[in-house]
């Protein structure tokens, strides 16, 4: 897609300021933000700040090794079998909602998101747990009632919103006039 | 490079959602909610574009990339059809996704049987 002034944009997103501040900036505010908790609850609730402090390194952990076999499965995709990297990405992503519909099915996939919470929650794999797992649990109540009516019980505020979002801040983008 | 990327960015990106998740009283569903329409509102000023051009594919499986997509194909369509094609172009980069998921529970909501 080709935008007026997008290569303006461009030199401001090379420069070496807004790398800082977007790549660096967070991690830094992350340990300020730890910190914070540490001092704040370790009077009383020490156990409690250990255990958020492992949530977030796991998940940190976790929804860094799905985005590494994501890069690394378009790597595969465009080295060994010639796809352009646009096929890659989305048979990628068709991927990851079949492995965690697979697991989610298998019944093991929930232990894993117990565990590391956000690092599953938040990736595609989320998305297509929360569908899966609502099919599974209202199958008892029959294919219309049951699945029919419930698939998008937990997936469809994600749905919603984004076209809510996206359709308004394409019409904001639209009456500006960035589109070439 | 793109693979240290995209580890940082979308670690980062979890552990952000884990810190909200942790310290306020909002669901899961709610932060998902939130990160989808954080995602269309950067790629509404084409900063998601730089991300991805930057990260590589960490930066397509966060549920940011959701609403990046949402966005980014309805523009798309906006530039050749006028203002219904940002009506008409919303689901041609989310397809896939979209109707994998569904796809793919119905396979298992046949095969398969709750297992609690």
């Amino acid at each position: 897609m080709k935008i007026k002034y997008y290569k303006n944009l461009e030199q401001i997103y090379n420069s070496k300021f807004f790398c800082i501040v977007f790549f660096f900036l967070p991690i830094l505010l992350m340990v300020i933000f730890m910190k914070n908790i540490s001092y704040d609850e370790i009077a009383d609730k020490h156990k409690a700040v250990d255990n958020k402090r492992n949530h977030i390194l796991w998940a940190f952990i976790s929804g860094g090794l799905v985005g590494f076999f994501g890069e690394v499965l378009i790597e595969v995709l465009c080295r060994y079998f010639s796809y352009s990297r646009n096929d890659a990405s989305s048979i990628m992503i068709v991927f990851f909602i079949f492995c965690s519909s697979c697991f989610t099915a298998l019944g093991f996939f929930d232990k894993l998101v117990e565990k590391c919470r956000c690092g599953l929650l938040i990736p595609i794999t989320g998305f297509a747990h929360s569908m899966t797992s609502s099919a599974l649990d209202y199958k008892k109540e029959g294919p219309i009632y049951g699945i029919g009516s419930n698939l998008f019980r937990l997936a469809g505020s994600v749905i919603l919103y984004g076209i809510v979002s996206a359709w308004f801040f394409g019409m904001i983008r639209y009456l500006i006039g960035g589109i070439g | 490079m793109y693979l240290i990327n995209s580890f940082l960015f979308c670690g980062m990106i979890c552990a952000i959602a884990q810190i909200i998740l942790d310290n306020t009283k909002l669901t899961p569903g709610h932060i998902t909610s939130i990160f989808v329409v954080i995602g269309a509102f950067l790629d509404s000023f084409s900063i998601y574009d730089f991300i991805i051009k930057k990260v590589g594919g960490g930066a397509l499986l966060p549920i940011t990339s959701f609403g990046h997509s949402l966005i980014h194909g309805a523009l798309q369509k906006a530039e050749s059809m006028g203002i219904i094609g940002i009506f008409m172009g919303m689901f041609d980069l989310t397809a896939t996704g979209i109707v994998a998921a569904i796809l793919f529970s119905f396979f298992f909501y046949i095969l398969c049987k709750p297992k609690n």
